[in-house]
C-alpha cells in the first residue's frame, strides 16, 4: 500500500540523520514509539516526539531501554508499527526483548546509533562496535535483519525498509546507524507518500476458530492476529507449538527454532543487498558500510589513481550477511581490505566466506573518529602489489 | 400409612453441565503446572469469575505475564495471552494497551517477577497511573526456580538462598504501589475468595494502575522450607491471623513472618490516567492540531 500522508513530510530537506531516520519511520507508518534518552541517537525520538501528535501516533519515554523494547513488542502485539531507537549501552539493555521479540516473530524495528564502546564508552563520538552484537546479542539461535545506512538520505529511506522487511518476515529489524550518520546534516528528499510503498501488517482472514498463532500453511511465515479482534490467541517466549503453546521438548525445539533461521536464511538472497562498483576486473575490492564506507571512497579513488584495480562492495544490508557475493569474489580477486570502526567484527564474516582463497585485511579504528582515508589506501596499495 | 417408592433412578445427563469457569480456561491444557495446594490456581479462578461478572467484552480483554509460577496464569486464561520476559509484563502490558487503547488490559504474575527485577516497571507504571490492573501474587518466594529469597520475603524467613533466615527487609507492596501513584490498592490472601472475587470485579471496572496483592501459599517451597505444613494449614494460617481493615494506612500493611496479614481495599481514587492526561494535555496545547491515537490502535489497513 502506499504511505499515509499524515506521516510524510514530502518536499526538500536539510536533515541530520537522526532526524531523517525519525521521518523515515514516521512515513513507513510506525505509529507507536517507546524509548530512553541516549547520545547520539536521541534526536529520533525528539523528532517523533514533536511530530506524532499530529498524526495519531504515541511516544513514551520509558523508565529504560529494557522497559522500551519491552513496549515496542507488546504494541506491535496490537498490529502498530513499532520502533525504539538507542546506542550502545541501551542496546545492550534491548536485547532480552529483541530474544522475545524474535521468538514471538514480532515485527519491529531497533535503531542503534552507534558509539564506542564498549561499556558507556565514547558516549558522542562514532563507533561501528555493535554489528556483531546486532547479530548474536541475545542468547540462543535466532535470526534478524540488519540495515546500515551511508548518508541522511539512506537514514531515510532505508528505515522505511526495515519498517517493510519486519512486516514481510515478522521479524525485529535492526537500523545500525553510526553517530556520524547520526549526526551528519544533508539534503534529504522525500518523496509523495502516493511514491512510498509501505508494507501493512497483514491480518488473518481465518475466523478465530481455525486459528492457531504459529500454523504454517506453506510458506515459513505464520499468520498474524493482533489483540483485541476475538481471536483470544497465546503467545510465548518458550518454545512452542503452532498454538502458541509451550512444549519442553527437544522436537519441539527443532521445529520452532528451526523455522526462525529457515525463514530468513531461505530467502537471504531476496533480503540481502549492497552496492557493487569495479568489481569486475579488481584485484582487490574494499568492503564497508556505514560512514566508514564514503571514508573507503575516497582512499579508493587514490588507490586507482596510482594504479590498483579496486572494486568496492558497499554492504547496505549487513544481516543476512552477502555470503554468495563474498564466496564468488573471493574466487577472483587477490585481496578484500575490510575497514570498519572496530577491532576486526565484519571482517570476520569476510574470512569465513572468503575460506582462505584471498587475502583478507582488517583495517581497524577504535572509535571516536572515522578512518584516516591514507591509512585504507596503504592498505589497499599493499594488497594490490601482492595480487598484481 | 403409605410406603415410600424404592428404585434406582438413571436418568443421568450424557454430559455434565460445563463448569462455571471453563469459558474463561484454555481447557486443552488443564491440567496445569501447578502444585497439589498452591494458591495461584485459586486466584485464577477468581480473576475468571470477576471478568464473567465484570461485563467486560472478553474479546477484547489480554492478560499478559512475566515469568514464574504465577506467571503462567496467561497461559491458561482464553483471552488474548502474553507470557513474556522475566520482570517485564508490565512495560509489555503498556505497549499494548497504549497501542490499542480500547483493550482492557491485566498482567498477572508473581512477586519476584513484578517487585524484584521488575520493580522499576512497577514504580513508573503506578506513577503515570498507567491503565493497567496488576494481579500480584506473593507467596513470598520465588516458586519457579525452586525458593530463592524474594524482595517480599519476612525477615527470618527461610529460602534456599537465605539458609539461616531472611535479614533484608522486605517490601510492603501496598505501600510501594500507592506510594508510586497507583489509584487502586488492595490486598486478600487465597482464602478471602468471595472477597478477592468482589475486589478484582471492582478493580476491572476502574481505572488507572490498580494493584491487588493477593497473598498465597507456596506449600512446596515456601511452607516447607519454613516448616509451616501444607497448603491446607497456610489456609488456616490465614483464617486465624487475617484481618479486615478497609482504608488502612499503607505504611502499615508491612507483613511480618507468621504475624497478623492485613487485608481489604486502602486506596480507591479517581484520577487521570496516562492516556487521559496526554489527550488533555496535547488537546488543551495543540487544539485542532491533535490527532489522538484512535481507540482501535495505529494498525493501518492494508
Ligand atoms: C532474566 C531472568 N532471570 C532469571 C530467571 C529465572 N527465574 C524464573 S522465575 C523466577 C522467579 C519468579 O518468582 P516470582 O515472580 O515470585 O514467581 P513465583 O514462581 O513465585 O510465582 C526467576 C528468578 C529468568 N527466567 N529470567
Ligand atoms: S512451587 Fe510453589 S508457587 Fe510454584 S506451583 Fe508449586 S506451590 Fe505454587
Ligand atoms: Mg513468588
Amino acid at each position: 500500500m502506499k504511505a499515509d500522508p499524515a506521516g510524510v513530510l514530502t518536499g526538500a530537506h536539510y536533515l541530520d540523520g537522526d532526524f531523517a531516520c525519525g521521518e523515515g519511520a514516521m512515513a513507513a507508518g510506525c505509529r507507536f514509539v517507546a524509548g530512553y534518552p541516549i547520545t547520539p541517537s536521541t534526536e529520533v525520538v525528539e523528532r517523533i516526539a514533536r511530530r506524532f501528535p499530529l498524526m495519531g501516533g504515541t511516544f513514551i519515554q520509558m523508565e529504560d531501554e529494557l522497559a522500551s523494547m519491552a513496549a515496542v513488542v507488546g504494541a506491535s502485539w496490537t498490529g502498530s508499527k513499532a520502533m525504539t531507537v538507542t546506542s550502545g549501552p541501551g542496546f545492550s539493555l534491548m536485547m532480552e526483548n529483541i530474544g522475545l521479540a524474535a521468538m514471538m516473530e514480532t515485527p519491529c524495528v531497533v535503531v542503534d546509533v552507534q558509539r564506542g564502546g564498549p561499556s558507556t564508552g565514547l558516549p558522542t563520538m562514532v563507533g561501528q562496535g555493535d554489528v556483531m552484537q546486532a547479530r548474536w546479542g541475545s542468547h540462543g539461535d535466532y535470526e534478524v535483519i540488519a540495515l546500515t545506512p551511508q548518508s541522511p538520505q539512506e537514514a531515510f529511506d532505508l528505515t522505511i525498509d526495515a519498517f517493510n522487511l519486519a512486516e514481510r518476515y515478522r521479524v525485529p529489524v535492526m537500523f545500525l546507524m553510526d553517530e556520524c550518520v547520526g549526526h551528519m546534516t544533508e539534503r534529504v528528499v522525500i518523496p509523495e507518500p502516493g511514491a512510498i510503498e509501505v508494507v501493512p501488517r497483514a491480518l488473518t482472514a481465518k475466523p478465530p476458530a481455525e486459528f492457531e498463532p504459529y500454523r504454517i500453511d506453506g510458506g515459513t511465515i505464520p499468520e498474524f492476529a493482533r489483540a483485541g479482534d476475538g481471536y483470544r490467541f497465546h503467545t510465548t517466549g518458550l518454545t512452542h507449538d503452532e498454538r502458541g503453546y509451550p512444549v519442553m521438548s527437544a522436537g519441539c525445539q527443532e521445529s520452532c527454532v528451526r523455522r526462525l533461521l529457515d525463514k530468513i536464511q531461505g530467502d537471504a538472497d531476496r533480503i540481502v543487498r549492497f552496492e557493487e562498483e569495479g568489481t569486475d576486473d579488481a584485484d582487490v575490492v574494499v568492503v564497508a558500510y556505514g560512514i566508514t564506507a564514503r571514508v573507503a571512497r575516497l582512499a579508493i579513488e587514490q588507490a586507482r589513481r596510482q594504479g590498483v584495480k579496486v572494486g568496492f562492495l558497499r554492504l547496505i544490508v549487513l544481516w543476512p550477511f552477502p555470503e554468495k557475493r563474498i564466496r564468488e569474489l573471493a574466487g577472483s580477486v587477490g585481496a578484500f581490505v575490510v575497514p570498519e570502526i572496530n577491532y576486526g567484527q565484519i571482517v570476520l564474516e569476510v574470512e569465513r566466506c572468503a575460506g582462505g582463497r584471498c587475502d583478507v585485511v582488517s583495517v581497524t579504528h577504535g572509535g571516536g573518529a572515522v578512518h584516516d582515508p591514507a591509512k585504507i589506501t596503504g592498505e589497499i596499495l599493499a594488497a594490490g602489489a601482492v595480487a598484481a | 400409612m403409605s410406603v415410600a417408592k424404592v428404585g434406582t433412578r438413571t436418568d443421568f445427563p450424557a454430559e455434565p453441565p460445563e463448569h462455571p469457569t471453563a469459558p474463561y480456561l484454555r481447557m486443552e491444557r488443564i491440567p496445569h503446572v501447578w502444585c497439589p495446594g498452591c494458591g495461584i490456581g485459586t486466584v485464577v479462578q477468581c480473576y475468571a469469575t470477576a471478568l464473567g461478572r465484570s461485563g467486560v467484552d472478553l474479546d477484547k480483554a489480554s492478560v499478559v505475564s512475566g515469568i514464574g509460577c504465577s506467571g503462567r496464569a496467561a497461559g491458561y486464561l482464553k483471552l488474548d495471552g502474553f507470557h513474556t520476559t522475566h520482570g517485564r509484563a508490565i512495560p509489555f502490558a503498556t505497549g499494548l494497551k497504549l497501542g490499542r487503547p480500547e483493550l482492557q488490559v491485566t498482567v498477572f504474575s508473581g512477586d519476584g517477577d513484578l517487585t524484584g527485577i521488575g520493580g522499576n516497571h512497577f514504580i513508573h507504571a503506578a506513577r503515570r497511573n498507567m491503565d493497567l490492573l496488576v494481579i500480584l501474587i506473593n507467596n513470598f518466594i520465588y516458586g519457579m526456580t525452586g525458593g530463592q529469597n524474594a524482595p517480599t520475603t519476612p525477615l527470618s524467613a527461610r529460602s534456599s538462598t537465605m539458609p539461616f533466615g531472611n535479614f533484608e527487609p522486605p517490601f510492603n507492596v501496598p505501600h510501594l504501589a500507592a506510594s508510586s501513584g497507583a489509584a487502586y490498592v488492595a490486598r486478600w490472601t487465597c482464602l478471602h475468595i468471595r472477597r478477592l472475587t468482589w475486589t478484582l470485579e471492582e478493580a476491572i471496572q476502574r481505572r488507572g494502575f490498580r494493584l491487588v496483592e493477593v497473598i498465597a501459599p507456596c506449600p512446596t517451597l515456601y511452607s516447607r522450607l519454613n516448616k509451616l505444613g501444607t497448603g491446607l494449614d497456610g489456609m488456616s494460617f490465614y483464617h486465624d491471623n487475617a484481618v479486615i481493615r478497609h482504608g488502612a494506612d499503607t505504611r502499615e500493611l508491612a507483613i511480618d513472618f507468621q504475624k497478623g496479614i492485613v487485608c481489604g481495599k486502602f486506596v480507591d481514587e479517581e484520577k487521570p490516567t496516562f492516556s487521559e492526561l496526554m489527550d488533555e494535555h496535547y488537546g488543551r496545547v495543540l487544539g485542532e492540531k491533535y490527532v489522538p491515537m484512535p481507540a482501535s490502535g495505529g494498525w493501518q489497513h492494508g
